[in-house]
């Protein structure tokens, strides 16, 4: 496609020309098996572990604490599934109301096989309340499972105080870092979570792998039987030329988080800036002051979302919804809902999200067509043309 | 991403008649903000001919379509005409919708209906008409009432839940009603069969008969296993006409049909 204006980083990234050069001999000479004895695969087996180390490089945790996964939802259910086996005692779980489906549907099933799960509410800016996780941890909590971003709004959790909570009682914490793994900074040495997964699509590496990071001595059981790949933590032949890719990933995005912070920050806070100040009757949801630097959540109200992404369409530009539409469900964003976000704001809301791939000109030419696109829409529907009747009743009172 | 045809495109980024009739004879709207999706419609009527029409739409991209489809198909037609259209037919004129989205064809046909009532009820000059009532609400959380979701049953000859869902958007939020959709698809099944038989027996045995004797019957209404027909031609003035709907028709179609069956004049 030509002309594409990708603003939907949160939900895919393209993949880095670096990492995709760092992949091709995997896929087309060097098509070895890593666990084979002959050197053609011990090849492999060699740039495999560099690229753990790479991975392990960017949390600053130890190559023998990642384990290689196909996607950041398996290392979801691995991480939490896993734990349950290993600690069947314990019958207790604690998440969040504004999960990703890869955590709660996993947590939503557990709680009908006889599991109590504890759903942490938010507030309406998307942060939960650090007395009640404080309050809901039991004896009998096997698992804490909480988010580092949320994808939606782009909302960080203050983890320090939540590791420092949970492991102040022992317990285990799982994060679902998918958004946060190269886009800021994540230090394990210093940050005491036990299970941490990512996916390797969203910083630039290709679909289809992912890991699960893995605290020495932390107990857990494997999620797939197979052979003795990864330690025998998670059997299947591995997604070598991925794996790979992953590393190269994970060392560009150490050297990006500068430009994260700066240029893309810079070039999510443009547009945004631009919308609240010209284009009335617009809110940003969730909060603004912990956030991921590349993700913006705006709603437009009076309008739907669905009908706004289709408009943006035309013009290349690719954003996604929170509105019902958009996702064959009927009702809006659970994560919206769960801040409290009122209806009509939740079905009219856009995330726009960034990469370092993104250009200047990219957000200028939204901001050309934005307002009009706003316009149109708002022009055709009731409860807009309702709030001007009443507004221009007001001047000539 | 959505499937849209490229006529339903067509429609959401022209959207045709938007707008307000501020004296308009008609209004029809249903929907709300908290539902995702509304709809209003204005209508200017002139000797039973809808004349002008306009609408207003909150919603997606085939919601805007499906109003905008509304409104070319009505304008011009007369009273009797428009009020043939079902959502069935806003869907085919865009070229077909996919399925999860045929509750905006549903929008359509229930702002068309509501508004044709409130003209019909009120006659010219009304402002703003509520939706008419159509039975207790089913699912609370869109407030569908158990009215349009026989209505699209039967319509669209729904078989299953989903498809209720997808139609009228009934069971899409908390799931509390799905066990009364389910019953409520099973009642509504149960009496389209029981209609269809109606049908058939009537068309393949009773008509040949009557017709044979320059008579005819037609049906005006089934309701639970009360059936309510009408004599036509002949039997219409035959002195036994009672008679015949009673020993003849009645006999008959309690024969094929059901043995509870009763038939009255219409």
């Amino acid at each position: 496609m030509e002309n594409v204006i990708y603003f939907d980083n949160n939900a895919t990234t393209n993949v880095a020309p670096e990492v995709l050069e760092e992949m091709l001999p995997y896929l087309k000479e060097f098509y070895g098996n890593p666990s084979s004895m002959h050197s053609f695969g011990g090849k492999v087996h060699k740039k495999l572990e560099e690229a753990r180390e790479k991975v392990a490089n960017l949390l600053n945790s130890s190559p023998t604490e990642i384990v290689f996964t196909s996607c950041g939802t398996e290392s979801n259910n691995f991480a939490i599934r896993g734990v349950l086996e290993a600690n069947p005692e314990k019958k207790h779980i604690i998440t969040t109301r504004v999960e990703h489906p890869a955590v709660l549907n996993v947590c939503k099933y557990l709680s009908k096989k006889g599991y109590d799960v504890t759903f942490l509410k938010v507030d309406n800016k998307g942060q939960i309340d650090l007395d009640e996780l404080r309050d809901s941890l039991r004896d009998d909590t096997a698992i804490v499972s909480i988010m580092y971003a949320n994808n939606e709004t782009g909302v960080i959790f203050p983890m320090e105080k939540i590791a420092q909570i949970v492991k102040s009682r022992g317990i285990i914490l799982h994060v679902d870092a998918v958004q946060a793994v190269g886009k800021i900074p994540i230090d394990l040495s210093k940050l005491p979570i036990d299970l941490l997964s990512s996916s390797g699509h969203k910083l630039h590496a290709p679909k289809g792998v992912g890991f699960l990071y893995i605290r020495r001595g932390t107990k857990i059981k494997p999620f797939m039987l197979g052979g003795h790949q990864e330690r025998g933590r998670r059997g299947g032949t591995e997604n070598v030329a991925s794996i790979i890719g992953l590393g190269k990933a994970c060392e560009l995005a150490m050297n990006s988080f500068e430009e994260e912070m700066t240029k893309v920050k810079g070039l999510r806070d443009k547009l945004e800036n631009f919308i609240l100040e010209n284009i009335p009757y617009t809110h940003v949801n969730g909060d603004r002051e912990n956030r991921l630097p590349n993700t913006t959540n705006v709603s437009f109200e009076f309008i739907e979302g669905e009908s706004i992404l289709l408009m943006l369409d035309k013009y290349g530009i690719c954003a996604s919804s929170g509105s019902a539409c958009t996702s064959g469900s009927l009702e809006p964003s659970h994560v919206l809902r769960a801040m409290g976000v009122p209806f009509t704001l939740s079905h009219s809301s856009i995330r726009f999200s960034f990469s370092r791939y993104n250009k200047e000109e990219e957000v200028d030419r939204c901001i050309q067509v934005l307002p009009e696109i706003i316009d149109r829409l708002r022009s055709i529907s009731p409860f807009w043309n309702e709030k001007k009747g009443k507004n221009f009743k007001k001047v000539e009172n | 991403m959505w499937e849209y045809s490229e006529k339903l495109k067509d429609h959401f980024f022209n959207p045709r008649n938007v707008g307000r009739i501020d004296d308009a004879d008609a209004v029809g709207e249903v929907g709300s903000i908290a539902c995702g999706d509304a709809l209003k419609i204005y209508l200017k009527i002139r000797d039973g001919v809808i004349v002008d029409v306009k609408f207003e739409t909150f919603g997606c991209g085939s919601a805007i379509a499906s109003a905008s489809a509304l409104t070319e198909m009505i304008k011009g037609k007369t009273i009797e005409e428009a009020r043939k259209i079902t959502n069935k037919d806003i869907a085919e004129y865009l070229g077909g919708l996919p399925p999860q989205k045929m509750h905006c064809s549903v929008m359509g046909w229930e702002a068309l209906d509501v508004a044709l009532k409130s003209y019909e009820g009120k006659g010219k000059g009304v402002e703003h008409v509520e939706k008419e009532d159509e039975g207790r609400i089913v699912c609370h959380c869109f407030g569908v009432p158990e009215g349009l979701i026989k209505k699209a049953i039967v319509e669209n000859d729904l078989k299953s839940v989903e498809e209720i869902t997808n139609y009228t958007k009934a069971g899409g939020g908390c799931g509390s009603c799905l066990m009364d959709l389910e019953e409520i698809l099973k009642e509504t099944r149960r009496e389209m069969e029981f209609e269809n038989k109606v049908k058939k027996c009537i068309e393949s045995e009773i008509r040949p008969m009557l017709m044979r004797d320059g008579g005819d019957v037609e049906i005006v209404k089934v309701e639970g296993e009360k059936v309510y027909l009408k004599l036509k031609g002949m039997c219409a003035h035959c002195p036994s006409s009672t008679y015949t709907l009673k020993a003849f028709v009645e006999a008959k179609l309690k024969e094929s049909v059901s043995e509870n069956l009763e038939v009255l004049e219409g």
